[in-house]
């Protein structure tokens, strides 16, 4: 497949789809880093984690229309206040599905899973209802529009480098979290032995409901960034859902490096072949390689062995 | 204290259900509707098989699969490209510019049938494609994953990401598949137009015959030791493998029961509703099938056909009127079935329901048991995830 | 086939397993005889019920042999182990709680564990029988047709012991038989355990010093992993390292 292109346009369409990829790899770490909160940790299965992020992007996309018509002069910037509210009404959400839905079925992950599948359709019906059956989009602002040359075939998006930048930085943020705080080490200590937390004095209730909270944030966050590369329907979030799982399980759940390698792999992957195959094809290709791999490897590519 | 411990195939009681199901099905529903409607129920029927199929391997195995659709799939594409073939003869397709190939195939500048399609001219061969090429799909999906004692929720994550990859795959392929649309306008079966309101009236019994066939298999298997292995997995799998039975084997075979009756489904479908189409493949539809027999009872065969019969009757209503309210519906469905009454309409049967007729009839069935749930539930919930049950220990 | 391979009915040969780097078991040797009743003590973390995990094929060795008569058993299935005639009891009782004690028992029958074997299984008066034999034995036949989830702790035991005696195990091993159990169900299982340990290899693991004098053949002390001592129970009482790192507590 690669007759035809001499090697320095190979090494160009690499470059370019490399980098297309790598913003498909954003997108994935943020879905996937909320994900991996709460399954990992958590060992619950969010079906409607997409649907989360679809909140925080039609979040974004009532942002910037308020700004657009009443603080025109500030729109360079609605991006970061829509990004900090879509962050607190996911995770409001997410806390409220906690508290009503997701806490009377810990130790029942199938079910679980069921669940929080009603969820989605009910959340996709409401955004139908409220926002329109129709895909929205927002106006990106011009400092982020554009992109800079690297070399003469060679060119990187702005949006795409921020979203970039973005993912990175939560990552960082989740990891400090999770494995340097104290309240990471609660969840951690939870997610090991719930009696004993309790019975050593954590308030497991808090710590779950703050945790699932935290992970929809997240995921929020995510459809904030998923803004700037496609735009928004009621059912956008259920296409990234099996992806994004897949991410998760493929990671080794648990390991948040493990789950940014996985995100890598994969849209790296994805991008690449997409340029020499068709778009679905390149997406089956991936898929089944993931599928395969982790019938192999079922415990992910990062799982620790453990003694049982 | 000697009490029967024989195995019979049906007990008294079951033996009623049984026949309140034919009767509903064989007499009542083909009496009180018109050709329509009974067409409508006919195609619901095809839901079932796959419904029964998840009450074995999910109520009583907890596995639970969410790509069900798939072999549903398998089985009614099988069919469909038998009927397809038939219907694209060098005659009727005279106006294409390579005749005697399907239509999409045309369209798509194909111009040879592919060497896969070609057995499909075979009615043989294609009705034992209806059965076994599910059953191998899920042979291999089983043995990769069960022998690796992949469970819980990563089998339904893994079986939802296949339902997905076929999906894609059909749709992105449609000079072999049809693409979106699927495969349509099927007309004969060796000559017998099945589009004909007699012919569709025929087909609904045939179905009905299928399914009840599919039914007593599911009850001799619920009957046998493997139904009370099945049980006795999904509580102890450690203790199932420590009296020397491979566990793994057991869910495999389970797993390829229910991808066969989910094929025959499928085969049925092709032929009541006329075409097969990737949007009964992928993973809503395959997930819905889950919810069909959730409502019905995770654990009962019965209650699995009643459970899709009323979802599916529902969501026509519904969803003809009010399209909004049928996803919210169906949303809260879900979340009540799961949260409220884990055991289905059966639970609500042998829980609320009969005790009381018990009680009406106190003369007769005074000392009588109460009737076990035909598979016992767990006593907790449904099955853990492999996680969970380390941490349990 | 040499005669010392023969004589033993399990032969454990430089066993190890390392989780991590963590050597839960360390190059353990030791040798079982016919109608010997070996017992396992040794401090909590001392790797006895990891031994037992190995042999029943639970958890994978990293290194070593684990021969049961001729037959490597590190190279088997856990079900191919079962079926070879080792029988394990684990910690827990863990028995199927949605089953009768009947059915609990049946599915232990050795007959029908293949998938078509167990499909067109008949439960014939040979089943029947022994079932009820068994049931006899470990005190349950008027509770046969009980569902398990509502006997009691030592019921529990009782029964998880008679799904082993089915099997008619020529190694039996046992992860500590009395635990948890009342004073009057000690002694009954004493019994039952003293009954059944007869005509076959045992290897149990106990920490009740008075059972253990009761029916062990010789004892093996483990400690992190490595034999401590191994012997007749006087001589292991008296030894100094055992007395320091187990019996001085």
């Amino acid at each position: 497949m690669f007759a035809g292109y001499s090697a320095g346009e190979l090494t160009a369409i690499f470059a370019m789809q490399g980098f297309a990829g790598l913003i498909l790899f954003s997108v994935f770490v943020l879905m996937a880093l909320g994900l991996a909160i709460i399954f990992g940790q958590m060992g619950v299965i969010n079906m409607a984690h997409g649907e989360f992020m679809i909140l925080g992007a039609y979040v974004t996309y009532l942002v910037s229309h308020a700004f657009a018509d009443y603080m025109p002069a500030l729109f360079s910037f609605y991006f970061f206040v829509a990004m900090a509210l879509a962050f607190l009404a996911s995770g409001a959400l997410g806390m409220l599905v906690e508290w009503g839905l997701i806490r009377h079925l810990y130790r029942r992950p199938l079910d679980t899973l069921l669940a929080t599948w009603g969820l989605s359709l009910i959340l996709q019906q409401i955004y139908r209802s409220v926002f329109g059956a129709r895909e929205v989009g927002v106006t990106i602002p011009d400092w982020m529009m554009g992109s800079l040359p690297l070399t003469d075939m060679i060119e990187v998006p702005i949006n795409g480098l921020f979203v970039m930048a973005l993912a990175l930085g939560i990552s960082v943020a989740i990891y400090l979290l999770m494995f340097r705080s104290r309240w990471g080490q609660q969840v951690r200590a939870i997610n090991q032995n719930r009696v004993m937390a309790g019975a050593v004095g954590i308030n497991t209730e808090r710590t779950d409901r703050l945790t699932f909270g935290i992970g929809c944030g997240i995921a929020g966050v995510a459809g904030s960034a998923f803004t700037m590369i496609g735009s928004t329907g009621p059912t956008s979030g259920q296409l990234y859902i099996v992806d994004t799982f897949l991410v998760v399980v493929f990671g080794g759940a648990g390991s948040i490096l493990g789950t940014i390698a996985s995100a890598f792999t994969i849209s790296q992957a994805q991008s690449v072949l997409e340029f020499f195959l068709s778009g679905s094809m390149a997406k089956v290709i991936t898929l089944l390689v993931v599928v395969g791999i982790l019938m192999l490897r079922p415990q992910g590519l990062f799982a620790l062995k453990l003694r049982k | 204290m000697q009490i029967d411990r024989k195995t019979r195939f049906l007990t008294r009681e079951e033996a009623i259900y049984f026949g309140l199901l034919a009767a509903v099905i064989f007499l009542i529903l083909p009496l009180a509707l018109d050709s329509f409607r009974l067409n409508l129920f006919g195609k619901y029927l095809t839901y079932a098989f796959v419904a029964i199929g998840l009450v074995l391997c999910w109520g009583a195995g907890g596995i639970l699969s969410l790509g069900q659709g798939v072999f549903f799939g398998l089985g009614g594409y099988a069919m469909a490209m038998f009927l397809k073939l038939e219907a694209s003869t060098p005659e009727a397709t005279a106006i294409q510019s390579t005749p005697g190939i399907p239509d999409f195939m045309d369209w798509n500048q194909i111009t040879a049938l592919p060497w896969w399609w070609e057995p499909f001219n075979s009615l043989a061969f294609s009705l034992i494609a209806v059965v076994i090429v599910p059953v191998a799909f899920a042979f291999i999906i089983g043995v990769a994953m069960f022998r690796r004692r992949v469970g819980g929720v990563y089998f339904a994550i893994i079986t939802q990401a296949i339902a997905a990859i076929l999906t894609i795959l059909i749709i992105g392929q449609q000079g072999f598949t049809g693409g979106v649309n699927g495969i349509t306008d099927l007309r004969t079966l060796k000559g017998w137009d099945i589009r004909t309101d007699e012919a569709k009236e025929i087909l609904y019994f045939v179905n009905a015959v299928l399914l009840f066939a599919c039914l007593f298999a599911a009850q001799y298997v619920r009957r046998s030791k493997l139904g009370r292995l099945l049980i006795a997995m999904r509580d102890q799998e450690d203790r199932v493998r420590f009296s020397g039975y491979d566990v793994a084997s057991f869910k495999i075979f389970v797993f390829c029961l229910g991808a066969a009756f989910a094929g025959i489904g499928g085969a049925m479908f092709t032929l009541q509703v006329g075409f097969m189409s990737p949007t009964l493949v992928g993973i809503v539809p395959s997930i819905e099938m889950v919810i069909f027999a959730a409502v019905g009872g995770r654990l009962s065969i019965l209650g699995a056909v009643y459970g899709t019969l009323l979802v599916n009757w529902a969501k026509t209503t519904l969803s003809e009127s009010f399209p909004e309210l049928w996803l919210l519906g169906l949303g809260a469905l879900f979340i009540a079935v799961v949260m409220f009454f884990p055991n289905g309409l059966a639970g609500l049967w042998s829980e609320q329901v009969m005790p009381r007729l018990r009680k009406l009839f106190a003369g007769r069935g005074a000392g009588a048991r109460p009737p076990a749930a035909p598979f016992p539930a767990n006593s907790a919930s449904a099955p853990d995830s492999p996680a969970a049950k380390a941490a349990a220990e | 086939m040499s005669i010392h391979q023969t004589s033993f009915v399990l032969s454990v040969e430089d066993l190890t397993v390392s989780f991590d780097g963590f050597k839960a078991v360390d190059g353990l040797t030791f040798y079982v005889e016919p109608n010997e009743c070996r017992v396992m003590i040794g401090p909590n973390g001392a790797g006895k019920t990891t031994v037992l995990d190995l042999i029943c094929g639970r958890t994978r060795a990293t290194s070593g042999s684990v021969r049961f008569k001729d037959q490597e058993l590190l190279s088997m299935r856990e079900d191919q182990i079962v079926l070879a005639g080792v029988g394990r009891k684990f910690q827990t009782p863990s028995v199927y709680e949605d089953l009768s004690v009947f059915e609990n028992l049946e599915l232990s029958f050795p007959r029908g564990h293949g998938v078509f074997g167990s499909l067109f299984f008949r439960r014939d008066a040979e089943v029947k029988d022994r079932i009820q034999e068994i049931a006899e034995t470990i005190f349950l036949a008027d509770l046969l047709d009980e569902k398990a989830a509502f006997l009691s702790h030592g019921q529990k035991q009782w029964l998880e012991i008679g799904m082993l005696l089915i099997q008619d195990p020529e190694l039996l091993m046992l992860d500590e038989p009395v635990a948890g159990m009342s004073v009057a169900e000690r002694k009954k299982t004493a019994e039952l355990l003293n009954r059944i340990i007869d005509h076959r290899s045992v290897i149990v693991i106990e920490h009740d010093m008075g059972f253990v004098e009761d029916i062990a053949t010789r004892v093996t002390v483990l400690h992190q992993g490595k034999t401590l001592s191994e012997g007749k129970m006087d001589k292991v009482k008296n030894d100094p390292k055992v007395i320091e790192v187990y019996l001085g507590h």
